[in-house]
């Protein structure tokens, strides 16, 4: 069971998940101290480790629409949250895959602040309106990487394959 | 049946006949591009190799093109730090093609590519920047792509699962109004169909109206594309590209020409005649938010910003020249420019358009990204308001979350530089 600690509607950019006044920071050992920067609450909140891993950032559609930074993957990736949205921009959930940061497509969701959810057989139910919503599965080619345990793996794995040959 | 250009491309990137759209592929990559964030791929890089024993080499050195241009000079000893490594593994590397903080080659990323002839019709590109689209004004599939799948690339030379991605056409006709021209169209178009409408889609541009624009013009409509939600823009190759490729980018030798099939399958098909069009902005804070200017004249500003990789030019420039010569810029009005690369900056130079632009009242920036991404030379005060020919207006993208930034052509930034309101262009045309 997870719960929705932060709520954001459609179109999230990137420039609001990893503002670009802090893109001269990249390691994601460094990122997540300005995750949502500009909610300086929720920030906050973060940074204090007020949620346990695995608590949910509820989107809108287009979540993660903009530049192609994957600061905005590695800073929520570093805080364990877990992203559910109505939909994602492309390059946003490819860098999340790739850093094995959890994304979950639900077309349907609905849920407020403290609602909890229950992630089971690819469906989220709502426990407050005991509403269940199918999971849009991820496109086989992404599966491939979250299997691998990420893209760093997964190329090095294909980079021992080729050296061996 | 037949395929779309996209299609066709990674088709022949793949060692294939033929795709089908939702296939996915391994295509190999022509050129891979990043700039600042280099420094991410590089890290990524090297932790793909750590413990396996085998040394971190990059698959093809001459394939890779890095450009200092996010933040430059540098804003601060970090990003100089970043820039340092990057300068260390470039020549560690071997990578020839290394566009450094200089007057003679440096500039913004997108603009460099094609200026220097590193992108061909046909050509797979990615890039570590979301407006890699860009690179589809010369008849390219190039899409952006993030640092970890860059440090992929470096490693395999390949795109690691790419699914071929359906196609919008966009079919352009009509000619265009005085004042009125490729940005107003592109925004009008992302206005149409929204900043998700073509999500994990390209679009392709076509009708006799693309075919009579410049390349430059072509540049704006792929940046853009990606505004839409668009893997990529692309126009396929033509007179007008080679042309371009002969004569800006001096390329010698064969240009391969790539088109799409008559009877490829389109998700569907947009008709815009433009001979109405009206000047077009994008309201605070979504690129989506489309109006006339009409619709939203006597905004009151505080800085107007030409430039960047949608709008730094010398067309552009070029236009904002011609509409303040003579003029000042209105009082309490900051008026920012700075050109696509050196090389632009150079030729306005030669043709007094910088001169023009400074007598009016005009800063001239060094070429890069400048104030676009908000990181430093004119960011926005509390409650400022910007008008801007770049691609973004999203919260803080001036570098300040409570400004607010509108987006536009060049003519109708010159024009609202005078009077410091935002103002229609053709009035009076
Ligand atoms: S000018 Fe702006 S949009 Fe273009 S590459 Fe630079 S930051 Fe990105």
């Amino acid at each position: 069971m997870s719960k929705i600690v932060f709520k954001v509607g459609d179109d999230i950019s990137t420039d609001v998940i990893y503002p670009g006044r802090f893109m001269a920071t990249v390691l994601p050992t460094e990122t997540p101290q300005f995750a949502f920067a500009d909610y300086t609450e929720f920030n906050t909140q973060l940074k204090n480790k007020a949620f346990p891993p695995n608590s949910i950032i509820l989107g809108g559609a287009n979540f993660g629409c903009g530049s192609s930074r994957e600061q905005a993957a590695s800073t929520l990736k570093g805080h364990e949250l877990i992203i559910i949205a109505k939909g994602f921009s492309r390059i946003f959930i490819q860098n999340a895959i790739n850093l094995g940061l959890r994304t979950i497509i639900c077309p349907e969701i609905e849920g407020e602040l403290n609602d909890e959810i229950e992630i089971k057989d690819n469906k989220l139910t709502n426990k407050r309106t005991k509403k269940t919503y199918d999971i849009v599965p991820l496109p086989k080619a992404r599966q491939a990487i979250v299997d691998a345990g990420g893209l760093i793996e997964y190329t090095r794995r294909r980079v021992l394959e080729k050296h061996a040959r | 049946m037949g395929m779309t250009i996209v299609q066709k491309i990674l088709a022949r990137a793949s060692g294939k006949k033929s795709v089908d759209i939702g296939d996915v592929l391994e295509p190999r990559v022509d050129i891979a591009m990043s700039h600042e964030n280099g420094a991410l791929v590089i890290n990524q890089f090297n932790e793909i190799y750590q413990g396996t024993g085998i040394p971190a080499k990059v698959w093809d050195p001459s394939r890779i093109v890095i450009i200092l241009d996010h933040r430059v000079p540098a804003e601060t000893s970090k990003t100089a730090t970043n820039q340092k490594k990057i300068r260390e593994f470039i020549a560690a590397q071997g990578i020839p093609n290394f566009h450094d903080i200089r007057g003679d080659e440096g500039g913004i990323c997108h603009q460099i590519l094609p200026e220097n002839g590193y992108i061909r019709p046909g050509y797979v590109v990615v890039g570590t920047d979301s407006h890699t689209t860009s690179h589809g004004a010369l008849g390219a599939f190039s899409f952006g792509i993030g640092a970890t799948e860059m440090a992929s690339v470096w490693s395999l030379g390949t795109a690691l699962n790419v699914e071929v991605p359906g196609t919008i056409k966009v079919d352009v006709s009509g000619r265009f109004p005085r004042k009125v021209g490729a940005k107003d169209l592109i925004l009008h178009l992302i206005g149409m169909i929204s900043a998700e409408g073509a999500n994990f889609k390209v679009i392709e541009f076509h009708g006799k109206t693309i075919s009579k624009m410049t390349t430059s013009g072509r540049l704006v409509l792929c940046n853009m594309s990606v505004e839409a939600g668009a893997t990529s823009g692309i126009v396929p190759a033509d007179e007008e590209t080679v042309r371009y490729l002969r004569e800006v980018a001096g390329v010698k030798g064969k240009i391969d020409i790539v088109t799409p099939d008559s009877s490829a399958r389109y998700d569907e098909v947009i008709e815009i005649d433009v001979s109405k069009l009206t000047p077009q902005v994008a309201c605070p804070h979504t690129v989506d938010n489309v109006k006339s200017v009409k619709e939203i004249e006597g905004v009151k500003l505080n800085q107007i910003v030409i430039g960047s990789c949608t709008n730094g030019r010398l067309d552009d420039l070029e236009t904002a020249a011609k509409i303040v010569k003579g003029h000042k810029i209105a009082k309490n009005i900051r008026m920012l420019i700075f050109p696509a690369t050196w090389r632009i900056y150079r030729e306005a130079l030669k043709k007094g358009i910088l001169t023009t632009l400074v007598d009016a009242g005009a800063v001239i920036i060094n070429p890069g990204c400048g104030c676009c991404l908000g990181v430093h030379q004119g960011a926005l005060g509390d409650g400022e308001v910007a008008l801007a020919t770049t691609n973004r207006n999203f919260k803080g993208r001036m570098g300040n979350p409570k400004g607010e930034v509108y987006l536009c052509s060049p003519a109708t930034a010159a024009a609202s530089a005078l009077t410091g309101v935002i103002t229609d262009p053709t009035k009076g045309e």
